[in-house]
């Protein structure tokens, strides 16, 4: 695609550790079109947040990018250091975290973040700065936002916190925003608000979302296309309804069936859920081929030598010889 | 219909949460009370699974803790077996039943003791309750314990840390599984493991269930997650049950509108793009709940009655709901 906004192609992440480099992503390769959501599902140790955290330029290190590229507007910022990667996190990419109470400073009232932050990155007076972060504080659903900006984190609710961050990360109007886990700690009640306010503004403002998530339900309700890591590699990227309706790859297949759902009516009770045996594998013990192999029930002879490339299958691109 | 094992009646807890005694002289502050649990009564029958479900907050640990005794309550009483475990004069019969209830923890990484080996873990509940003395006796009994819960024998020699939050999990079945109790109060078992795992845990405790006739009272803020392994299910909303009702019946046709609420907040997976009410608000300060019924400044149904009388429980068809609108037959 080229009109992508961000594209990632071949990434890899490695940790050096004394018993050998470990590679928490392995060739992963995926793209972002403006006002789209991109979901990245999977399981704890997947890969997904150091995809993540790679594209914005805060691995830790002994952490790096060992390979690939990593394109923003066209131009390359995998490669960029210090000062340059700064500018364009926060200007052009707004990160949101888990965690609302750890992205906010306890110290400063959320005005004084929010202006500091507009200042930061554009090319406003101080007055203005602070007429555009009540305008935001209302945009996000603050009720009250003309008061409500003299406050410190500590006096908002986990929810209304949540929504600040979000608030903090379209500051400078960035292109594109990373979210992740953004709903995680939060209830079921408040997580659908904070999903619906994603959604449009993802829509409203032409903004290209990373939604990162274990949680398939906040996909369904809020991706276009949505991308499933399992051990540092998309197994399987293709449209919501697809992946969701239709999974190709045994991995994603085995997870959908995995999810317990709510069903009304009387057999729904003592109905087994699909499990797929075992776990993950740790970093240190992928096993050659096809990482699933172990796990998987449609395992064949190819796949415990050979790794499988993404391929095209129906809407989506499936990494499984089943389809190769 | 089966006898019920364990009731609660108008069971309560308050915690103080006020500031230390000279900052409150100094401040002027005043005591602060909150009520975590009021009011809550229940059974759980013989053999069956009831779920309390709510958001966090909303006292449903609280109550689990209760019932184990690891908090006395403030009010109320707690009946297992027809034995009364609250204010009761012999200690020692409270001791001899609460050996037939036993809990799982969320954290399956804190619920364990890592300086410990697996066989450490799981013979603990053997010795203190004095059901295998002999090292013969134990080692079986250990090893059957593991194969119960779907781990080899040998994993008796390995620490904690050599496994993954599912098999830890499935270690701290084993050790509630022990001291052969009758009754187990599992608070958000899954919650803390991966969907793939946590499908094989919900597995293994249905599995068990069958197997050993247990009886769960299980504490979760999924709904979906509770609606494949409950009976019967509890709606809580601060400190109070708000709807209890089959799980057919709490899914097919909700009555109290926070339970209808939480179920259209639940994300579609189904994606049939259901049309949904916005959900509105937050959970109030549970230090200052509001006036008559508690869930009323979030209802689209609140009267003058509901901010000022608080709903009792109330047969409606085959649910209970503490709600003044389903009772007036508004909704």
């Amino acid at each position: 695609m080229s009109e992508a906004l961000l594209e990632v192609r071949d990434l890899r992440v490695e940790f050096p550790t004394r018993r050998g480099t470990l590679v928490a992503v392995d060739g992963v390769s995926l793209s972002i079109a403006p006002g789209e959501v991109l979901g990245v599902v999977g399981e704890s140790g997947a890969g997904k947040s150091l995809t993540g955290l790679a594209i914005i330029g805060l691995l830790e290190p002994p952490g790096r990018i060992a390979g690939g590229e990593i394109r923003l507007e066209g131009a390359r910022i995998d490669n960029l250091r210090g000062e340059a990667i700064r500018r364009i996190r926060g200007r052009r990419i707004g990160v949101i975290f888990q965690d609302p109470l750890t992205s906010l400073n306890p110290l400063y009232t959320i005005g004084r973040q929010l202006t500091e932050t507009i200042l930061t990155h554009l090319d406003v007076t101080a007055a203005e700065a602070r007429e555009r972060a009540i305008a935001l504080l209302r945009e996000v659903g603050i009720p009250a936002p003309e008061s409500r900006i003299e406050h410190y984190p500590h006096q908002f609710s986990g929810g209304m916190r949540q929504r600040v961050v979000i608030a903090l990360a379209l500051c400078a109007e960035p292109r594109l925003v990373i979210a992740d886990e953004p709903t995680t700690a939060l209830d079921v009640s408040i997580q659908a608000q904070i999903i619906q306010l994603l959604k449009r503004l993802a829509r409203e403002r032409g903004t290209a979302v990373m939604l990162i998530t274990h949680d398939m339900g906040v996909i369904a309700e809020t991706a276009d296309r949505v991308a499933v890591m399992y051990a540092g590699r998309v197994v399987e990227i293709g449209p919501v309804r697809e992946v969701i309706h239709a999974p190709r790859h045994p991995y994603t297949a085995g997870l959908m069936g995995s999810i317990p759902k709510i069903r009304a009516g009387a057999a729904r009770r003592r109905e087994r859920l699909a499990q797929i045996e075992g776990a993950m594998p740790r970093l240190t013990q992928i096993p050659p081929g096809c990482a699933f192999n172990p796990r998987c029930p449609k395992r064949m002879e190819r796949c415990l030598a050979e790794r499988p490339a993404p391929v095209a299958a129906g809407a989506n691109r499936v990494a499984c010889w089943l389809y190769g | 219909m089966a006898s019920a094992l364990l009731r609660l009646q108008e069971v309560g807890r308050d915690f103080d949460v006020s500031r230390p005694w000279l900052n409150r002289l100094l401040e002027g502050l005043p005591r602060e009370i909150l009520r975590a649990v009021d009011g809550v009564s229940f059974e759980v029958r013989r053999g069956e699974t009831l779920a309390l479900v709510g958001e966090s907050g909303c006292g449903k640990s609280t109550v689990a803790r209760l019932i184990v005794g690891l908090y006395e309550p403030s009010r109320g009483r707690i009946e297992f077996d027809g034995v009364t475990l609250t204010g009761a004069r012999d200690r020692a019969e409270v001791r001899r039943v609460r050996r037939r209830m036993q809990m799982i923890f969320q954290d399956p990484y804190a619920s364990l003791n890592p300086r410990w080996r697996v066989r450490e873990v799981i013979a603990e509940p053997l010795r203190v309750l004095g059901l295998a003395t002999s090292t013969s006796e134990i080692e079986a009994r250990v090893a059957e314990l593991l194969a119960q819960v779907g781990l080899a024998p040998e994993d008796a020699d390995k620490y904690p840390h050599e496994f993954s939050g599912g098999q830890r999990q499935r270690i701290s079945i084993a050790r509630a599984l022990a001291g052969r109790p009758e009754f187990l109060v599992c608070d958000e078992p899954t919650s803390a493991l991966d969907v793939s795992v946590q499908a094989q845990i919900l597995n293994l405790m249905t599995d068990l269930q069958e197997r050993l006739g247990l009886t769960y009272l299980f504490i979760s803020h999924n709904l979906a997650v509770v609606s494949h392994i409950a009976d019967r299910i509890g709606v809580m909303y601060l400190g109070r049950i708000v709807e209890l009702a089959t799980a057919e019946r709490l899914f097919s046709r909700p009555r109290h509108p926070y339970t209808r609420m939480l179920l259209d907040a639940v994300p579609d997976l189904e994606m049939t793009g259901k049309a949904r009410t916005p959900v509105a608000g937050e959970v109030p300060n549970p230090l200052a709940p509001p006036p008559g019924c508690a869930f009323h400044p979030r209802c689209p149904h609140a009267t003058e009655r509901c901010r000022l009388e608080r709903p009792a429980m109330r047969a409606a068809g085959e649910a209970q709901v503490a709600c003044h609108a389903v009772e007036e037959g508004r909704i």
